[in-house]
């Protein structure tokens, strides 16, 4: 057998992956261990919230399929941080796992290009350190001249509650045994990693009279661009809140022991940002409660999704646990909260492309790079399969910035910071989040999407003619005036507003914090659809913010611009601090601006450097 | 970077001994051309040699010379000191004479900087050596001690902590927004948290620009129309005859200029032409230069004769001089008074017939540059341009914080400025690690799924 590219690992990486070479018309074979699992949800049942939220708008823009096959699949839809600014808002849906999973099969299966088998690999096929097929555990070769590794949790997956392990992935399947060793012996470093997830409960068995309702937004609202909804808005299914008690809090304290992680029987480290509920209990001793969401999985099934009480006790423990929980009392558990443990590959030894440093022509997405969440895993299985289908094409790679995506902000810090633990995205690791809104995912990366192959010409021109759109309601907000004529006055204090003293243009008069785009309306007509509107009400309220971030972007992107030579020798720059000159060596940046990010390397060390290399220029 | 650079490496006139030192390819054979005891281009590294700096024939001073061959060295260059013995003409000499020898003088800074190009020291190291070398008073020298012994940086760091914990409780806010029970930052908790570090940054700096009066010496402009006592003044605080005093109005038209040392802080003190409508051609150019003057001015002291009624010339100099920090001398206090002034601050009375007289002006100039509160505070302040003008960014970032907090923004913009007040404050003291908000979230609040 023979592909151009194959996708080892069918979860939101893999698809992602899978699709954008078949996309772009290279024969792909998408190897999975299960077909029944592909693009599943083996955690919460949601996609988007901050920061993922705007990776998810970001794959849409680009040509992938995550938004798309999201908004397919919603329960519920709500658009976050609304009180704050357009920088933070992000999207997320309550999306069911049956449908999401199913739907992304149907798209997978509808191309030309792309074939889907299932077995395991066990081995890369190799020639002169670069890829070329990969071997099943039935010892089946296929060749290719890329391979995207998008395996997820199950490297030497390992499922623990309580003392016992049990060698496995999410749903009990066999695990890939041998890969990670056969990348170890390619000279791969290997992370043990652990995540965890709550349990799941019987619908039927909790009282919700118990909890206090958290219903979606009533909006029509979609990950895509495309903008069709499918959910009926009037009709979303709600989630529930409640929350842990003493009593709680004093039956983990007793079993902390038994637990796999208090035990000692967990090797891998876990994520910061999704503690157990005993990790809570523990740290925040200070704390009375934790709040926990009751999270609808599917129409078609029963389960309820327990949030913020990942567990890794025995599951008798567990029951005690859970029917400590008002409105629990007597819930039935259907799945036990389990901690599971993987391998991944340290992240420093990828180039910003997501091919792999020792291995040409080897890519890597998603967990398997240290990551968590599916946002994270399906923006960089994207990126992954673009990249390994424009180096087929013998084409430059699209290495998107911090300044333009997450994805960018994202892929560099695996490059160039690494993970110690499971790397979720978060706004607050994005330093020009202003850039990087909800809104505008589309203006920043759509040309990338076109430029690439994945966006097609109709809907480029589409986005072309919104363009247009943006740009005429500018002009024409600046070209309005507006005199203080006593019926303007009248209606400005109206809306708590100051009255005029002299004529203003309507974008003038835009910036005025109370002022929105939709009270201009008041003396012009505006024929825009929202979105149009709500580029222009944002870029004009927030031009000074807007421009600052420009500025601090422009700055970053000139150090950006300074290469570091392939071979420079680190070792023959005198007077770098060691660390300094030990974490250049490894990662081995690219540009002096990635050079400036990598943890323990110092401005002092970032001149010397910047000397040597004036020097060195010289020379 | 390899030509030779000479300087005068201590502060002149201060110390007893003073060191021309060079640096650079031919620093050896250019001083020996001026010694005749030894072959310099023959000893030893790192030995001193006894004997005369000649200008031809004449000695010009009894001198050590310490000869440092490259690498082992502070610029990694051939480094040459001359201990010079003779007081300020003797040094001045032997650097005329190395400079006629084929030497540059050096720029401020620049052995240092030469350092620091070779990899010899870091930033931060580099900064403080160049204000222990350049501090021309022993308050200065503190002020370069303290910043190696990294006071500064526990300052800056209290700074950023506050920062640090106001930034992880908006973040957590922003990126778990359906965490009920943690605390929401309001806008009020805001207003008074911002207003706080304000305030302390404002004094920080305050203290800050006067530490580098200290170190640099206050520009001392003293302004008066002619014949009020400008020279007599500037003469009781030099206590020597400096400027050519006589009874004569218009006599002053060149600036004088004179440093004194009042407690430790340095005023490099300026006197200028008296200010009045002139046709005289050099004495017009000597007006316009003390408005100049004026505008360069760290201080500027107006002297008004108390025994005249105010002239129109006189408001003149008050208007132009009213937004510089300045002190008015109601000069001749022994006549009787006959000038009146309305709410001005600083004013004080002297009279130059004794030493006495000109006490107030100096307690006031103590009072202005907040001597006796730098004294008192050992010292932990931003000491050089690099810092202050960084931690005036960081104050601006503030002020804008504040604006935006008005304009009622919303509160995720508002932290814009705030994190760039954080990277303000970390770049005085070299930090970049910008993942500490990050930790700090997850180390003090409890989110997750």
């Amino acid at each position: 057998m023979n592909y151009e590219i194959i996708v080892v690992g069918g979860g939101h990486a893999g698809c992602e992956a899978a699709l954008a070479c078949a996309r772009k018309n290279h024969h792909t074979l998408l190897i999975t261990a299960n077909k029944k699992n592909i693009a599943d949800m083996p955690c919460n049942p949601s996609i988007g919230g901050p920061a993922k939220g705007i990776v998810v708008r970001e794959i849409d823009a680009l040509g992938g399929e995550m938004g798309r096959n999201a908004d397919k699949s919603a329960l519920q839809v709500k658009m976050l941080n609304t009180k704050k600014g357009p920088a933070v808002r992000a999207l997320r849906i309550q999306a069911d796992k049956i449908t999401y999973p199913k739907e992304m099969l149907k798209t997978l299966e509808q191309e030309e290009y792309l074939d889907i088998k299932e077995g395991m690999v066990e081995n890369l096929l190799l020639k002169d350190k670069t890829v070329t097929g990969v071997e099943l555990a039935d010892k089946t070769k296929i060749s290719s001249s890329a391979v995207i590794l998008t395996t997820g949790t199950y490297l030497r997956a390992m499922i623990l509650t309580g003392a016992n392990k049990t060698p496995g992935g999410p749903h009990g399947e066999e695990d890939s045994k041998f890969l990670s060793n056969h990348l170890k012996d390619l000279g791969f470093k290997i992370l043990r990693l652990k995540t965890g997830t709550p349990p799941r409960l019987k619908k039927s068995s909790i009282d919700f009279s118990k909890t206090s309702l958290e219903p979606g937004d009533k909006a029509h609202l979609s990950f895509s661009f495309d903008n069709k909804i499918y959910y009926d808005i009037a009709n979303q299914v709600p989630c529930h809140l409640i929350y842990t008690n003493q009593k709680t809090h004093q039956i983990i304290k007793d079993h902390l022991k038994e637990s796999s992680m208090y035990g000692g029987y967990v090797e891998g480290i876990g994520p910061r940002y999704c503690p157990s509920i005993e990790d809570k209990v523990v740290r925040f001793s200070d704390k009375e409660r934790h709040q926990l969401f009751l999270e609808p999985e599917s129409l078609y099934y029963d389960d309820i999704y327990l949030q913020g009480f990942s567990t890794s006790m025995p599951h008798y423990v567990q029951e005690e646990m859970v029917h400590s929980l008002e409105g629990l009392e007597h819930a039935e558990i259907l799945k036990y909260a389990y901690a599971i443990e993987y391998d991944a590959i340290d992240s420093t030894q990828l180039e910003r492309t997501l091919e792999t440093k020792l291995i040409k022509n080897l890519y890597t997405a998603g967990q398997i790079n240290g990551t968590s969440g599916y946002e994270e895993a399906a923006g960089q299985g994207l990126i992954a399969g673009i990249n390994a289908s424009l180096k087929l094409e013998g084409k430059e790679p699209l290495i998107l910035k911090r300044n333009e995506s997450y994805i960018g902000v994202l892929i560099d810090d695996l490059v160039t910071k690494g993970v110690k633990d499971p790397y979720r995205l978060l706004t607050s690791r994005a330093e020009y989040r202003l850039l990087l809104r909800n809104d505008n995912a589309n203006f920043r990366l759509t040309d990338y999407g076109y430029q690439v192959g994945l966006i097609s010409p109709e809907k480029y021109q589409l986005f072309q003619t919104k363009k247009e759109q943006v740009k005429k309601l500018f002009n024409l907000l600046k070209e309005t005036r507006i005199t203080p004529k006593k019926e303007v006055n009248d209606y400005l204090i109206k809306i708590n507003s100051q009255s005029l003293k002299d004529g203003i243009s309507l974008y003038e008069l835009l910036k005025r914090p109370e002022i929105t785009i939709n009270n201009l309306e008041e003396f012009i007509s505006l024929p825009f659809t929202e979105d149009i509107k709500e580029q222009v009400e944002i870029n004009t309220k927030y031009e000074g913010y807007i421009k600052k971030a420009m500025k601090e972007a422009s700055k970053m992107l000139e150090l950006e611009e300074k290469q570091i030579p392939k071979n420079i020798s680190y070792e023959n720059i005198p007077n770098l601090a060691s660390e300094a000159r030990q974490k250049l060596m490894e990662i081995r940046p690219t540009t002096i601006g990635q050079a400036s990010r990598i943890s323990g390397v110092n401005p002092a060390d970032i001149s010397i450097l910047m000397v040597y290399l004036r020097r060195y220029k010289n020379d | 970077m390899n030509d030779t650079i000479v300087a005068v490496s201590t502060a002149l006139g201060v110390g007893a001994i003073s060191i021309v030192r060079l640096s650079g390819e031919d620093a050896i054979s250019i001083v020996n051309k001026m010694f005749k005891e030894k072959d310099l281009t023959k000893v030893k590294s790192h030995t001193i040699s006894y004997g005369h700096i000649y200008d031809n024939d004449e000695i010009i001073d009894e001198v050590l010379v310490s000869v440092m061959k490259s690498p082992k060295t502070f610029t990694t260059q051939d480094v040459v000191e001359i201990n010079c013995h003779g007081g300020i003409i003797a040094t001045n000499k032997t650097l005329e004479l190395c400079l006629k020898n084929g030497a540059r003088l050096a720029e401020p800074g620049e052995f240092t900087k030469r350092a620091f190009l070779n990899g010899r020291i870091d930033l931060v190291e580099s900064e403080a050596v160049m204000d222990i070398i350049e501090s021309k008073s022993e308050e200065a020298h503190q002020l370069g001690i303290s910043g190696l012994k990294g006071n500064i940086s526990a300052l800056i760091e209290n700074f950023r902590t506050n920062l640090k914990n106001l930034l992880s409780s908006i973040e957590v806010n922003i990126d778990y927004p359906e965490y009920y029970d943690i605390e929401v930052v309001t806008i009020e908790k805001l207003k008074q948290e911002l207003a706080k570090m304000q305030q302390d940054l404002k004094e920080l700096i305050d203290l800050s620009v006067s530490s580098s009066h200290i170190k640099n010496g206050i520009k001392t402009v003293i302004v008066g129309k002619p014949n009020v006592g400008k020279s007599s003044i500037l003469n009781r605080l030099l206590e020597e005859e400096k400027a050519i005093v006589t009874d004569i109005a218009g006599t002053t038209r060149d600036i004088v200029e004179g440093e004194i040392y009042l407690d430790g802080l340095l005023l490099n003190m300026i006197d200028t032409a008296g200010i009045r409508n002139t046709n005289d051609l050099v004495e017009k150019l000597g007006v316009t230069k003390s408005f100049q003057m004026i505008n360069e001015a760290d201080l500027v002291i107006v002297v008004l004769n108390s025994s005249e009624p105010l002239t129109k010339e006189d408001e003149e100099i008050l208007e132009k001089t009213k937004s510089k920090p300045r002190i008015i001398v109601l000069n001749k206090s022994d006549l009787p008074k006959k000038l009146v002034l309305k709410n001005l601050d600083n004013v004080i009375e002297t009279t130059t017939l004794n030493t006495k007289g000109i006490e107030p002006l100096k307690a006031k100039i103590k009072e202005l540059f907040n001597l006796e509160k730098i004294k008192s505070k050992d010292y932990t302040y931003l000491s050089n341009t690099r810092q202050i003008t960084l931690a005036k960014k960081a104050y601006q970032n503030l002020l804008d914080a504040q604006k935006s907090l008005l304009e009622n923004n919303p509160i995720d913009m508002i932290e814009i400025d705030l994190k760039e007040c954080f990277d303000n404050l970390g770049e005085i003291i070299g930090i970049t690690y910008s993942d500490e908000v990050i930790d700090n979230l997850f180390a003090n609040f409890c989110v997750g799924k």
